[in-house]
């Protein structure tokens, strides 16, 4: 087998690495729109949040045999109004209802999952995804959360970078700055509902930082650092699923590997070019 | 002519603390207005309150006409504190772009008065060669410059500035003085928050600031030693023909 074959024949000879590709792609343009906002505004916390929230939710649609997309949704929604309800009425902070939340969920989902039969051999699958395992159905649910999300950032792209750059002078402005951070959080809820069963809850949260990080250090623009993050997003989906197939490694693990190692490749490039153009003109 | 803010008995403040109270104020078009006053003094929550982004504690207090926050589109608001170390990935020319966002609708492109306002704006500040650099680039007086060159862009009724020639070097606070002169002519009235008396004492009026109204007036009858030994606590006076610094014997009475 030539070098090139081994980079094209396991996508051109297995329909689940032709799916996984699509899913992971699709996984990665979504995450890239919405993980420049998760950089932008420093929603990482929360984000991280979010992905451990979905757990019970998800834990509960298997127990109670309903769509684990819905039990998901919930999980995040009840993650997300509870961080309101805890900061709007104590005085804390709102990393302390994050954390508080984040953890209590987190451990609700680990007891359903000990207690339930049927689920021991699930939590790996939620957390960690099941990239080899997705069908058209996920597909399609991807497609179509793409396209939504693609609609609300062009729709609110200009209060968007107002409220990234400068909340006062978001407000000050006309803008809503409220409705518009709980739009994004919304979109960060819905991709890692939407995205759990390909990479996994835990491991989504990779593909929303490390491209939208990556793109942050190259780009000048914000629409030009989505564009970066949508690509090192999908050479990460291919090269991760390639590793994966040739090496057997977890094939979301892999992906999630690759887009991190870009992000630090990119980091350093970026640095020895800022020293090199230092050293020619010193400040 | 129409007055572009009138306040009474207005007090400010953040959530039920009380900063700054019993402000009477009129503002007419073509007006100029120094708040000064030391850290606290209650120079930028009034500011704030004006921009509608603080809730008025107490009093009446009317914008162009409407309640704070409600005319936002004939308000240019410019904020003391910029994150730096920008993680924005942002162009000069893209944050005075973003003047005119809410002059147009979400999706509505460009028009060429817009692209007129904010290259005029950039000239005036003298940034047309930083235009296309990244903002993070970009030195502290540099950005400073592109935050006033995106107030102009606004061509607001109402400037609230707070802190404007923070980090300015000599040519940046003249390009600003300048502007501002072109801004008043136009019609527009400026508020500016500062602790620099000299910078004040360019404004047609010159309201001090400590927790109250201390004076309120032309600079030269308000920016006397007394006036600003009751404001800042610290003064300045002539002593045998030397600049002497006196000290405020009784404290800060007005801190809250």
């Amino acid at each position: 087998m030539g070098f090139v074959d081994t980079l094209f024949d396991p996508f051109i000879d297995n329909a689940f690495m032709q799916r996984a590709l699509l899913a992971g792609i699709l996984v990665a343009l979504m995450c890239a729109v919405v993980g420049t906002y998760v950089v932008l505004r420093g929603m990482a916390f929360i984000g991280d949040a979010l992905a451990h929230g979905v757990l019970p939710g998800v834990a509960g649609a298997v127990i109670f045999g309903f769509s684990s997309l819905l039990g998901a949704a919930i999980g995040a929604g009840v993650m997300i109004g509870g961080v309101n309800l805890v900061t709007k009425r104590s005085k804390l902070s709102s990393d302390t209802a994050i954390g508080l939340l984040f953890v209590g969920l987190l451990a609700i989902g680990v007891v359903m999952v000990s207690s339930s039969d049927r689920l021991t051999g699930d939590i790996d699958a939620i957390l960690f995804g099941e990239f080899l395992g997705v069908d058209w159905w996920d597909i399609r649910v991807l497609g179509v959360a793409v396209v939504l999300v693609g609609a609300v950032v062009m729709w609110s792209y200009r209060p968007f970078a107002v409220l990234c750059f400068d909340v006062d002078l978001a407000r000050a402005m006309g803008y809503r700055a409220d409705i518009h951070h709980r739009t994004m959080l919304v979109m960060v809820a819905a991709t890692i509902v939407v995205s759990f069963q390909s990479v996994g809850a835990l491991l989504v949260f990779g593909m929303l930082l490390g491209p939208a990080g990556a793109g942050a250090l190259i780009a000048r623009r914000i629409g030009v650092m989505m564009a970066w993050a949508a690509g090192i997003g999908a050479l990460s989906v291919y090269f991760g699923l390639l590793v994966s197939y040739h090496w057997d490694w977890a094939a979301g693990a892999s992906v999630v590997v690759v887009a991190v190692a870009f992000f630090f490749a990119v980091l350093i490039v970026v640095e020895i070019r800022r020293a090199l153009a230092e050293r020619r003109e010193p400040a | 002519m129409k007055p572009v803010v009138v306040a009474r008995r207005l007090s400010v403040g953040y959530g039920s603390r009380v900063v700054l109270e019993d402000v009477d104020t009129y503002l007419e078009p073509g007006g100029s207005v120094a708040l000064v006053g030391s850290n606290g003094s209650g120079k930028s929550t009034l500011l704030k309150t004006f921009a509608g982004l603080l809730p008025v504690l107490d009093g009446g207090l009317e914008v162009l006409g409407a309640p704070p926050g409600a005319e936002t589109t004939g308000v240019a608001y410019l904020s003391q504190y910029h994150r730096d170390g920008l993680a924005l990935p942002i162009r000069a020319i893209d944050v005075v772009r973003m003047a005119r966002f809410d002059q147009r609708g979400r999706l509505a492109r460009r028009r060429r008065e817009d692209d007129e306002a904010v290259a005029t704006s950039m000239t005036r500040m003298g940034i047309d060669h930083l235009a296309d650099r990244a903002m993070r680039d970009l030195s502290g007086g540099q950005q400073q410059r592109v935050y006033l060159a995106q107030v102009l862009a606004r061509r607001s009724k109402l400037l609230l500035l707070d802190e404007p020639t923070s980090g300015l070097d000599a040519p940046g606070r003249a390009a600003y003085l300048e502007a501002m002169a072109a801004e008043r002519e136009r019609g527009a009235v400026i508020v500016s928050a500062t602790h620099d008396v000299g910078e004040a004492s360019e404004c047609e009026r010159v309201v001090l600031l400590a927790g109250r109204v201390v004076a309120d007036g032309p600079p030269r009858v308000v920016l006397t030693p007394e006036n600003l030994l009751a404001t800042f606590g610290v003064g300045l006076t002539h002593v045998d023909g030397r600049l002497v610094v006196t000290e405020h014997l009784h404290g800060h009475e007005h801190d809250h």
